[in-house]
Order: structure tokens, then sequence, then C-alpha cells
């Protein structure tokens, strides 16, 4: 591992950033020094402000309040443009290349050697050669961009920020995209960048990973620093607990018992994945009546399948789905909503609503096959303007009326129309996926007691959340997502958050390098 | 922000005020430059169209390009692209004109027939881009394309070597519609309030026939299940998927309407005008009926509109020979027309999302700070779901 020469001022030094979105504090004091010709880690959990606090330091936005310092220099970027002339460049999560495009013209696209009139084709794939060599990460400069597999081309992401001259590099969650073997060629190639002496952040919150390939770690919470600290010094245990922080709160004690009878059934239930890797490995629960099974687990551990796969919006590759001891396998979306299952998606506004059209058009939406919404094949506009009022009203939907597009309200009030009409259209067993994310505390409050109530009514609940007071507060049991399979089973009632914390990041089987 | 049905009606009428005018201002432009004055040239227009036999003559087009439109309207909506009304329609005509002398039924009954006829040969030759898309995810635009010159083809093939009526010698064409099959006109019925139509003027009777088909998209689409679950896959179709809108089910029961209504379209002219299909039978009108679902917004009453222009200009051109100011300029008058549409829609729709978010962020702002720190997730700004 290289040593970071300490005689240098730090390659970056951030100082008390701060940024703030509508209603949210984003960052909330941010301190952050990089030594140069290192790798740093950047850890936290989803929506700690890792992304946020990049993109500051890329220009995407500025900070309300702190200073940014570059090799011991005060500068202020007014956009991505300023930083890249800073020798500051960002490879993000979603890859940015033209398939149609070879490797070579992608690299210089928007910076394009030659003149104005003329493009240097053999510069261009010189240089590109020559940064390759240098950098061991060897592309053919040919190759079209569609016949690269996905570690080909995040090289090329990385290609693209040294060709302009990145002496500072941001990863976004780089080994978010990639198979195991994929991720030890990156590091591989990021040791090399670092004999280079150009300086890697690396964000993530894989923290076997992180362990791995970082110099210095940064711990981020809820917008602020909580630690920095060197990996060889804390075990996976002890980050996990510093990225987790707080103590977690303790479950409301409930009177009655889950009854007996399964509403919902997964039996080695197979998702296929990107290659060889199943999405979802052989996943084995069953939530009865009256019960609600918390899922926790970092993101992208196989929770967006699980909730395809109950929806029918994935196919199963293996294993059986049962409600209410009747297969639904072969089920169509709509026969499963039919049948009962309330969903609330992950993702709202892809999934969840039509943001062009009116609330009373998204009330409906998901069970325009049933009453009242809708009898034999007409839909009852009347019966859906009520219902839309009757939400609003009960889930504090803060909306001029029940007509407005859905664009035209905040994240949050979207949200809670949407938990709305899942709860009002009485299903029997609710699929639910961070019900309260963005919506504020008095109105989450409101929500967990919805839910608790249908619970003690007989609701069989699978919460999908991010956030573990939620899971705390609301689940009977809890169960562990890691890499496609289901990893522990615990009480929350007893469970620690160093327990917890261990087995989402997959501390707890020793692998932890 | 409560949308009284005054500011409705403006706001729709807003964008298409700005392309009518621009469109004004560019055919001037044109006029000037070819040495015209604009003035005369819209005075010819004006005073020719003003007359029972032009307005007879815009109705009797208009019908069936309105019913064109609808059908490619009705794609548009989930935004498939049917742009091969022209075989549709070609298929159906040919097809309805073939089969109507073979048989005979009392008159109501044998005009419905026909229709069906023409209904069911378009919808059958829309089902196949449908299938395609549906089953190896081939693009509609192209196969749709492709498949318009496949029509033609087979069309000549089977009219020449099926369904040629032999009798006649010179000319290749199909046997007549019977008199059975023949829509009557609605002359008579309109003379019973009164009025008079010059002689030779004859109002066909398809526009209740377009009227009919109009009144029953709007109630499809606005009304029914089927159209709930077709708007919401044409404005964002993951989250129609999540709520259990089957994809193909989808794609191939509107291609199917789309298709069935360029081929009814058809029987506006086979059983009026024309009467049997041969080379004279209009042709141009699908590929029209594409601008006109577009300048018509996709909307039922927007298209009765947009149709009854566009045939009205077309007819109005016709007044231009007399001021021997060439007729062409009416195409650059339609063909400016739909484009300052497409821009004015554009622009007017931005302005509306702006408005809206707007208005969402002023909400925003004012709630009470303390949510969760979400913000990866979930950004900061309504914005960027209005990207979609």
């Amino acid at each position: 591992m290289t040593q970071a020469p300490t005689t240098s001022p730090p390659a970056i030094e951030l100082r008390g950033i701060v940024k703030r979105f509508p209603g949210v504090v984003a960052n909330d004091g941010v301190d952050l020094t990089v030594a140069p010709g290192t790798i740093h880690a950047i850890v936290g959990e989803n929506g700690a402000g890792k992304s946020t606090l990049m993109k500051t330091l890329y220009g995407a936005h500025r900070p309300d309040e702190g200073e940014i310092l570059i090799a011991g220099q005060h500068v202020t970027f007014k956009s991505p443009r300023e930083a890249i002339a800073r020798g500051i460049g960002m490879v993000f999560q979603h890859f940015m290349l033209a398939d149609n495009l070879t490797v070579w013209e992608n690299v210089v696209l928007g910076d394009e050697p030659g003149t104005k009139a003329r493009l240097d084709r053999h510069e261009a794939r010189t240089r590109l050669r020559d940064l390759g060599a240098r950098y061991g990460l060897r592309v053919n400069p040919d190759t079209y961009v569609s016949e690269l597999g996905v570690g080909d081309k995040q090289r090329v992401e990385i290609l693209k920020v040294l060709y302009r001259g990145a002496r500072i590099v941001i990863l976004d969650e780089p080994t978010a995209v990639l198979v195991p073997q994929e991720v030890g060629e990156l590091f591989t190639s990021l040791r090399s960048l670092t004999a280079e002496g150009v300086t890697i952040i690396f964000i993530s919150h894989k923290l076997d990973e992180v362990r791995g390939v970082a110099d210095d770690i940064t711990v981020i919470r809820a917008g602020r620093t909580v630690g920095e600290v060197k990996p060889r010094d804390v075990t996976a245990r002890e980050l996990a607990q510093l990225m987790v922080g707080r103590e977690l709160p303790k479950p409301i004690p409930r009177s009655d018992a889950p009854s007996e009878t399964v509403a919902l059934r997964l039996s080695d239930v197979t998702v296929a994945g990107v290659g060889d890797l199943p999405a979802l490995d052989r996943v084995n629960f069953c939530v009865h009546h009256g019960e609600i099974i918390g899922v926790a687990g970092v993101e992208g551990n196989g929770q967006t399948e699980l909730l395809d796969v109950i929806m029918g919006l994935r196919p199963l590759a293996g294993g059986s789905i049962e409600l209410d001891g009747r297969s639904i396998n072969d089920l169509s979306t709509r026969d499963r909503r039919d049948a009962g299952i309330g969903y609330i998606p992950e993702d709202r506004h892809k999934d969840g609503c039509v943001l062009s059209a009116p609330l009373w058009e998204n009330v409906i939406l998901g069970h325009q096959g049933s009453k009242p919404f809708s009898a034999r094949g007409w839909i009852d506009r009347v019966a859906a303007r009520r219902r839309t009022k009757d939400i609003i009203a009960d889930y504090d939907v803060r909306t001029p009326s029940a007509d407005v597009a859905a664009v035209a309200l905040s994240g949050g009030n979207q949200q809670k129309l949407i938990v709305g009409r899942e709860m009002t259209s009485g299903p029997a067993v609710l699929i639910a996926a961070h019900p309260t994310r963005g919506v504020d505390v008095g109105a989450q409050a409101a929500i967990w007691d919805y839910i608790r109530v249908a619970r003690t009514n007989g609701l069989a609940v699978l919460l999908i959340s991010a956030d573990l007071e939620e899971l705390i507060a609301l689940s009977d049991t809890l169960i562990v997502m890691l890499r496609g399979g289901i990893v522990a089973t615990l009480d929350p009632n007893t469970v620690s958050i160093a327990d917890l914390g261990a087995h989402m990041t997959g501390a707890a089987d020793g692998n932890d390098g | 922000m409560q949308t009284t049905w005054t500011k409705k009606v403006g706001d729709a009428l807003l964008a298409p005020a700005i392309a009518v005018a621009a469109a004004l201002v560019v055919s001037s432009f044109a006029l000037l430059v070819s040495g015209h004055s604009p003035i005369a040239a819209y005075r010819a227009m004006g005073s020719f169209v003003a007359s029972t036999d032009s307005v007879v003559t815009i109705l009797n087009r208009g019908a069936p390009l309105y019913v064109v439109s609808l059908g490619v309207a009705i794609g548009f909506r989930m935004n498939l692209f049917n742009i091969g009304a022209d075989g549709q329609y070609r298929l159906g005509a040919l097809f309805a004109a073939a089969a109507s002398s073979a048989y005979s039924l009392p008159r109501p009954l044998h005009i419905l027939t026909i229709m069906l006829i023409a209904m069911a040969v378009g919808g059958a030759w829309a089902a196949i881009p449908g299938v395609l898309k549906v089953t190896r995810n081939v693009n509609e635009v192209v196969s749709t394309i492709m498949l318009n010159f496949v029509a033609t083809g087979l069309s000549a093939y089977l009219l020449n070597n099926y369904m040629r009526n032999e009798r006649v010698e010179n000319v290749v064409e199909t046997k007549s519609v019977p008199k059975s099959g023949q829509l009557p006109s609605l002359n008579g019925l309109i003379e019973n309030f009164g009025f008079h139509f010059p002689r030779l003027t004859v109002l066909n009777g398809f526009l209740p026939v377009a009227m009919v088909v109009g009144i029953a998209f709007y109630v499809l689409i606005w009304r029914t299940r089927f159209g709930f679950d077709l708007r919401m896959t044409g404005a964002s179709p993951f989250a129609a998927r999540a709520s259990g809108v089957k994809p193909a089910r989808m794609i191939i029961t509107t291609i199917v309407i789309s298709g069935a209504l360029a081929g009814l379209a058809s029987t506006g002219f086979l059983l009026t005008d024309f009467i049997k299909y041969n080379e004279t039978f209009p042709l141009g009108l699908p590929f029209t009926g594409i601008a006109v679902a577009l300048l018509g917004k996709n909307h039922p009453a927007g298209i009765a509109a947009a149709a009854f222009a566009w045939s009205g200009i077309e007819q109005a051109s016709r007044g231009l020979l007399d001021e021997k100011i060439p007729p062409e300029i009416s195409r650059i008058m339609l063909g400016t027309l739909l484009m300052s549409s497409v821009i004015a829609f554009e622009v007017v729709r931005r302005r509306n999302l702006t408005n809206a978010v707007r208005l969402a962020g002023l909400q925003a702002v004012g709630r009470a700070a303390g949510g969760p720190l979400d913000t990866e997730t979930q950004p900061p700004s309504p914005a960027a779901g209005a990207t979609t």
C-alpha cells in the first residue's frame, strides 16, 4: 500500500462544508483532508451526504458555507468545468458513454485534439495508449463501447477523466456495478494510479472493500464527519458502528401476537442477475397475517429484485411465491394487485406515480382493476376524487386540490399520497419499500401508526427500508440481506447496533479481509 | 391554482394562436418574396372558401381525415408511433371494395359490414408490427413504414390478379360498391331544415360516422379503464407497469385500434364519392393524418379543429389560382403551421411545467425542516422528476 508523503500540503482540504436544500441540510459541517497520492475512502449510509459532498468538490453546486482548498490554495468552483481545470475529475456510478462511438472517440469527446476544423485521430490514439500504458488501464482505443464489459467501460470513464488532466479522481461507488473479479482489477488499477501520484477519492458503503483498498477512511453520518480512521486501526464491526452510529430505538411493544396463518411465503426464490451471480439466491421467508417483517441491508444487495419478483415485475428463475397458500408464480402484476398485494415502490417518481397526471388519477393507479375505481371497465371518476380527498385529509397531503398534477407536489407529499393510496385499498399483504422516505417527521409518525393499526387488523407487511429507526420501530422480525441472500434473522427487541451493522456489511461472517 | 374552465380553454388555445400567427408571418414572407401581395392572397383564399360548395368539400374531405388522425392519435397517446396508416388504409379500402360486391344485405347492414371489413383488414395489417414489437422488440416506426411499401405492392398484386373487375378492360379497378352499401348523402336530411344545396353539391354521409368515432375516442380514452391504462402507459411506462398494466397486450390492442380506424377512414371515400378502388382513390390522407394528430394534440376536439382547418386550407388554396398565385403556397402555410405548432406546444408545456414546479418549490421551502437526510436518493427539487 502506498504511503502518503507527509511534506506536501494536502491534495484536498474541505473545511466546514454546509450544503442546504429546501427543507434538508445535506452537509452540516463536513471536514475532509486528503493526502496526495493516496486512496481516500468516504463511507456512510445511503443519504449520509456523501454524494452531495462530492458534487460540491466537483463544482456541480456551491456550498452554502465552508471552504475548499486544493493543494493548499483556496478555490471556488462555479461549474464542473472549473473543477476539471484544477485537475479534479469525477467518475459517476452510471456511465456516461456513447455506445456507438469507439473508446478513443468517447475519451476525446468534448476535448478533441487538433484544430477546430480537423480532428487529430492519430494524436488521440497515441495519447490514449500512453495514458493506458502509464496507469495500467489497458483498453483497445478502436473498440466500440457497446462491445465492452462493465469493467472496461469503467476503465474508459477513468481514462476520460485522466485525459483531461485530472490529478484527483473521485469515484462514486465504483464497485457497485462490478463482479468480484473486476473489483480486484479496479483496485490494482487504482494502486498504479496512486503510484503515479494521482489522488483517489473512493465513495462506498461496502466496508470490506474499503478496508482492503483505502489508505485513509473518513466516515460521514447525517451530513457530518464522525470519524477519520486508518483501515488497519479498525475492524469492520467498529467501522459499521461508526457508520450507523446512533443507539437503536426501542420497538414499541405490542400486546397481540401475529396470527399463525402465513400470508406470503417465499420458497427458494431465485432471480437471475448480471453474469453468473444470481441477484437473489434461494431466498426463504414467510410473512404471517398481522406481522411486519423488516428487511435490513445496504442498498443493492437484492432488495430491488425482491420487490420486483414479488410484484411480478421480474421473472422468477427458481422457487415459488405463495399468497395465502396459493402459488402466485404465474399471476400477472395486475392479478397480484387484485389478489390483495399493496405495493409502495422504491422509486416513487419512476414506479410510484405518474407525475404529469392529476392526483385523483394517481390514486387510481395500481387499483384501476378494482372497486371503487372501476366497474366493468369503466373508470369511476367521482369515487376516485372522493377517495383522493379522503387521502389528502387523512395522510396530510399538502396540495391545493385533487386536480393538480402530481409533479406539483413535493416528494414527501407524493409519498404520503402513495402510502395513502395503498393503505386505503385494504390490502391483505403490503410490500412497502421506504414508505416514509422524504416524509417529514410528523407525517412519518402518522404513517407508522397507520401501518401498525393495519397490522393489528391482520395486514401482513414486508418492509424494506434504509432507515434503521423505521425498521426497529415497526418490525416484528428483522431479516438482513447481503449479496442476494438472507444472512441473518434478528429480533428487533434485542439486536444491537453492532450486530446489525456487522450483518449488513458482511463483517459478521469474518470475510472482512 | 384552481383551474377554472375558462383558464383551461385559454391555455389550450394559446399555443395554436401563436402557431397560426407564426404561420401567417412565414407564408406572408414567402408570398412577398415571390412577388405577390399577401393580402390579396388571403382575400382570394377567404372568398373562395366562403361558398356552400367549398364548405361541403371541406367537410367531405375532413371527415375521413379526422378518423385516420384519431387512429394515429390513439397510438401517440401511449408513445406508439403507427406510421403505417397508409398501408392499413389502402388494404382496408381494397378489401372492403372487393368484398362489398360479393354479397348483398339490406342497406344499413351492408354499410356496417363493409366498414367492419375495412376495419378488420386495417387492424390485422397493423397487428403485424404490433406482434413484431411485442415478441421481437422491433421498433414500430421502422416496421410500419416498411409495411407501407409491402402494402402498396400487395394491393397492386391483389387488385391485378384477384380483385379486378374483369368486365372493365382499360382500367384496373374493383367492382363498384352496390347501391345498398353506399352511404346516403345528408342533403335530404338538411334540406328538411329549409337549407338548399347548389346543384351537384353533395354532403357525404360519412360526417356523422366521424362524429361518432370522435365521441367514442373521447369516452374510450378518458372514461374507461383501457383508456386509463393507455394514458398512464404513455405518460410513464414504468409506473404503468408497476400498476399492473400489461405492456404487450396494450401495444397490440392499441395498434390494432389504430389500424382499424385507418381502415374505417377509407370507407369515407369508398362508400361515398369513389365507390370503387382504383388508382384515382385518394391515398395521401393517412400521412396527413400524422400531422393532424400532432396539430390536434391527440385530443378528439383538437384533432377535429386541425382536420377541418387542414382540409380548409387545402380547399382555400384553390382560390389562389384566380389571382395567378401558385397554390403551392398553401403547402408552405401548412408546413409552417405544423412546425410552429410543435414548437409552440412545447414552449407552452414547459411554461406550465415551470409554473407547477415553482409552486412545488415554494411548498417545499415552507415545510418545517427536519425530514430525513435523504438527498442522495431523493433529489431536492421535484424538477428532477419533471424531466421525464
